[in-house]
């Protein structure tokens, strides 16, 4: 927090209605962010579980990548260079995870692209989003144009109420499914709208003009089943949804292997497949899909009460001295009214099931691998 | 009976040589909801200011110091089964621990009510 004192915090275009809300304000990548409102973390989160939550996400990037041919399979085929996914086989409309590599096999960032049809939409997360961009002009600008959308700001609503919510602004919401993704008018507003998130609920991520961005969401937290919610609960939802949060379970030195993210490099991208490898740090993620990595990551549920936070040391038993993980996101889950957390292991101790130690104020902690999400998701496919 | 204050938010009920602590209505509203909380053994003598108790919210962990030196006497369990006693009961029900104290000046450098109520205005 200290290094953010000497450059003012920007603020989202939502920023006077965090504060006219009650919202208790940090900093966040360099925002002035609401951490929670009136109603707190556990309220906040157990409210989006069971009605719907928005979410302001402004500060995460937007991007437009087009060929300079105008043909959007140019800007797929450019963008496949930099992420291990099939980009080329996203259809007109669609949305898919993906993950910007380094020399090295780590990850530089995870983002979201969708195909527009003429171009690209990219949302990449706030702490990355200059690096992501400069990323982009450096290996594509020969074949691409390059966009930052900085005038959109970019709302989430997620929760079982988030489709009959944003219907009563945009009556084309409810055809959608999970991972549909294009231009669509809400409120009189021309915005772009996924069915997608960040939490595990089924839901929805809308990019609004930023000068148009307070009347939208105005207008769905008139619903009284919306409530708005700060980045506590955004972080206690995702990791109970067991998504990664980049710079702590994902980061340059973890490859896709590594974060236990296979599921998201599709077979035309692995060895073998029709447009294999091609990407940056092709070589060793390759190998390692093939031949494992020696850790991985994992969900972890701790025994007891006491929640086992980011950093914990783990350790095989109760009495050995030899670290073999680390735990990189870890807290309490209100809907499981328990403990979770994610971190890496030794693969051999990887297995659902695994009994290991975290080490929590001087004192060993049982905590058994875990299947992730820890709590289902509820995505409308 | 006396009520005192440390600037860290916790209070300290005297009565006699016992001191009964727990954190403050102030505390528990910065905190969030009360998820776990830690308690220190029975027996443990905590010189002052030595981290005796940990209490978490959904979003972290604080820790709850000694305000004086003593012999923890004894705990309240209940806060292990009903964490967010916490939240609901701060300055009553959700009392952390006991400790008989050891040397009754220490007390002398805490706040009053009074004192507190500016410290936190």
């Amino acid at each position: 927090m200290l290094a953010h004192e000497t450059s003012p915090l920007k603020q989202t275009p939502l920023h006077a209605l965090h504060l006219a809300r009650g919202a208790k304000m940090v900093p966040f990548a360099g925002y002035d962010m609401p951490v929670q409102y009136t109603a707190g973390v556990l309220k906040e989160h157990l409210h989006t579980r069971k009605d719907a939550g928005l979410f302001d996400v402004s500060h995460m990037g937007q991007l437009v990548l087009k060929a300079k041919s105008g043909k959007v399979g140019d800007a797929a085929l450019a963008l496949e260079k930099l992420v291990p996914q099939d980009i080329v086989g996203i259809a007109p409309g669609r949305q898919r995870y993906a993950q910007f590599t380094n020399d090295d096999g780590g990850l530089l960032d995870d983002l979201m692209v969708a195909n527009f049809g003429d171009h690209l939409f990219l949302v990449v997360n706030a702490a990355c989003k200059a690096e992501d961009e400069a990323h982009l002009r450096a290996h594509l600008s020969d074949t691409c144009e390059i966009v930052s959308l900085a005038n959109r700001a970019l709302i989430a609503l997620q929760g079982p109420k988030a489709e009959s919510a944003l219907a009563q602004l945009c009556a084309d919401v409810s055809s959608m499914k999970f991972m549909d993704a294009g231009p669509r008018r809400v409120a009189d507003i021309d915005c772009f709208v996924s069915r997608s998130g960040y939490t595990g609920e089924d839901g929805f991520e809308i990019s609004v003009p930023a000068d148009k961005a307070e009347a939208l969401v105005t207008a769905l937290l008139d619903n009284p089943d919306v409530l708005p919610i700060g980045l506590g609960a955004r972080d206690s939802l995702r990791l109970e949804a067991g998504l990664c949060l980049y710079g702590h379970d994902i980061d340059t030195t973890t490859t896709p292997v590594e974060g236990a993210l296979e599921w998201s490099m599709q077979k035309v991208r692995r060895s073998g497949g029709a447009r294999a490898g091609g990407f940056l740090g092709a070589d060793k993620i390759l190998t390692q899909f093939a031949q494992g990595a020696s850790r991985r990551r994992v969900g972890l549920r701790p025994d007891g009460r006491a929640p086992v936070r980011e950093g914990a040391p783990l350790f095989a038993d109760a009495a050995s001295t030899e670290q073999i993980g680390k735990v990189t996101s870890g807290g309490f889950g209100p809907s499981l009214n328990a403990p979770v957390a994610m971190g890496y292991l030794p693969t051999s101790l990887s297995a659902v099931g695994t009994t290991v130690f975290a080490e929590v104020r001087g004192q060993r902690l049982p905590l058994k691998v875990a299947a992730t999400p820890f709590v289902p998701n509820t995505y409308k496919r | 009976m006396t009520t005192l204050y440390t600037s860290d938010h916790e209070w300290l009920r005297i009565e006699g040589d016992v001191a009964t602590i727990g954190i403050t209505d102030y505390a528990q509203s910065q905190l969030g909801d009360v998820v776990f909380v830690e308690l220190p053994k029975v027996g443990r003598s905590l010189k002052k200011a030595e981290a005796a108790a940990v209490v978490e919210s959904v979003k972290a962990a604080s820790d709850v110091y000694a305000p004086i030196t003593g012999e923890v006497i004894e705990v309240n369990e209940a806060l292990a089964a009903e964490p967010a006693l916490v939240n609901s009961d701060a300055g009553g029900k959700a009392w952390f621990f006991k400790l008989k104290i050891a040397d009754k000046g220490e007390l002398g450098g805490l706040m009053d009510e009074a004192a507190y109520a500016a410290h936190t205005a």
